[in-house]
């Protein structure tokens, strides 16, 4: 697969293995507790979306509610509000990934924001059905900085999948 | 031949359209929603995946509390010498009040043996640290170090220095949630020390708290303070929670308006105390669900209700002509029902 559908650059597979890890280590810097501060960015939502657009036949919407699961307990949220958020943000990113591979990864930035305000906008109405208080407009912040991330994010996480280039005038590719 | 049947080859199998997955996944974050919120049904998943989480949270609070208490190694000489004074001070005027109240509680016993009242509330304390605050933006609440493990309790009030914070909600085996009382779910009766009015708080979810159903022409003004009334058996009573702010009294509507302001550093990180009762709990007036006789004939109502605390042994803190004060709210401070 190449970097994207219009570059010639030629990416090893991925490592499932690695994967799980990158999940594992947006798992982490969720839980860093930054206390009142609303602008910090969703890495789980950020690599999720990331993995689905990328490799939408492996990480998909069972890991998406997984992942959700685990980030409700954390952050003492209600069960089901980040895993229901996650799933339709995964849902969305696999469905619009071949279109996203033909852009350029800070065109792919911007198409994403969208993608990070539907994850805040279904948990803002999931919880202000159960009875909760609106927590100002700052809230919406999360998604613009989580999409900011996403150019380095997206050479962070293809970098294991990169090869060396080395010219060969007698090969096309 | 091989392909008789006219199945799609493997190369094509692709399992269910995103869309019914999805339908699917959202089926089950919906049932998960509901169970949470209105059955309550998913403690348990909760304690077993936080024991998962608990290793991953430690690993992302350490370098952050890491970070933010860098500032205090690097603070200099002055300012510990300065803090240092500070508490030495504080420790003198500290023990002067500490001789006293072993007097007092002596005086106290044997005045309360003389009128055969109830002895007054006994609480255990635990210190606890607060290591974080969770990152749920819709409530109020903060992860204490200790847990089940240390004999932590749901419904135990939490206490800084300067007042109460908040109250323990979830237990888990290594870590506690308290819900502050800034909370927008979180009540607490309490008594205004002035005038002795008693009434709920509740907060307004911005590090405010609101002093609810309370008459429009009530005797608070800003500045008052405002106590636990214990009335509730689990908040010992007398305990400092907040100071009126603002008042506003509207004649359109039937209560005042009354702002207050948590005297405890509620919204701030460090050491608390976790209160807990040795006691068996005192026996409530028997709640309103437990008269029968109430829809037959609502004329009976306030007798019976005067007759319950007659005939169960009432709580010391709560003195008998306590009801009809507050709304059932007041009976119990943990978290409302949505």
């Amino acid at each position: 697969m190449q970097a994207t559908h219009r570059s010639s650059r030629l990416l090893l597979p991925v490592r499932i293995s690695f994967v799980a890890l990158s999940l594992i280590v947006a798992l982490g810097l969720n839980f860093v507790p930054v206390g009142r501060f609303y602008a910090v960015p969703d890495f789980v939502a950020l690599v999720l979306a990331f993995w689905c657009v990328r490799e939408p036949h492996r990480v998909g919407m069972g890991t998406a509610f997984i992942v959700g699961t685990l980030v409700d307990v954390v952050h003492g949220a209600v069960m089901g509000q980040h895993a229901a958020a996650y799933v339709l943000l995964a849902w969305a990113s696999i469905v619009n990934s071949r279109r996203l591979l033909w852009f350029s990864p800070g065109a792919q930035a911007l198409h994403m924001v969208p993608l990070f305000l539907m994850v805040q906008v279904v948990m803002l109405i999931l919880r202000l059905l159960a009875g909760h208080r609106f927590p100002g407009w700052e809230y919406f912040f999360t998604c613009f900085t989580t999409a900011a991330l996403w150019l380095p994010t997206y050479y962070l996480l293809l970098l294991p999948q990169m090869r060396p280039i080395d010219r060969d005038e007698n090969r096309p590719l | 031949m091989a392909s008789h049947d006219h199945q799609t080859p493997p190369f094509f199998k692709r399992g269910l359209p995103p869309a019914a997955r999805l339908t699917i996944y959202l089926a089950l974050s919906f049932s998960l929603l509901v169970a949470d919120l209105r059955l309550h049904y998913l403690e348990t998943l909760r304690q077993a995946l936080s024991v998962l989480t608990y290793p991953l949270q430690i690993a992302a609070a350490t370098p952050a509390d890491f970070v933010s208490n860098a500032s205090d190694y690097f603070s200099g000489l002055i300012s510990v010498q300065r803090e240092n004074k500070r508490l030495k001070t504080q420790q003198l005027n500290m023990a002067s009040q500490v001789l006293f109240t072993e007097q007092l509680q002596r005086e106290n016993i044997e005045l309360r043996g003389l009128l055969a009242m109830q002895a007054s509330l006994k609480v255990r304390s635990t210190a606890a640290e607060i290591i974080f605050t969770a990152r749920d933006p819709f409530s109020r609440k903060v992860i204490l170090n200790k847990g089940g493990q240390q004999d932590i309790e749901p419904g135990s009030p939490v206490v800084d220095p300067l007042g109460v914070i908040g109250q323990v909600t979830r237990v888990f085996p290594l870590h506690a949630e308290v819900t502050l009382l800034s909370d927008k779910e979180q009540a607490i009766p309490v008594i205004v020390e002035r005038s002795g009015l008693r009434a709920v708080m509740f907060g307004t979810g911005n590090g405010l708290m609101e002093l609810k159903f309370l008459a429009a022409n009530a005797e608070v003004k800003p500045g008052d303070r405002i106590l636990t009334s214990g009335l509730d058996g689990v908040f010992a009573p007398g305990l400092p929670v907040a100071t009126v702010l603002k008042v506003t009294r509207d004649s359109a509507e039937s209560f005042a308006r009354i702002l207050c302001r948590p005297t405890g550093s509620v919204e701030r990180n460090g050491p608390v105390l976790v209160l807990s009762r040795t006691g068996p709990r005192p026996q409530r007036p028997a709640d309103d669900d437990s008269i029968d006789p109430r829809r037959a004939s609502g004329g009976r109502i306030r007798q019976n209700k005067a007759e319950a605390p007659a005939s169960a042994p009432t709580p010391a803190s709560a003195p008998a002509p306590a009801q009809s004060v507050a709304p059932p709210a007041a009976a119990s401070p943990a978290r409302k029902e949505p």
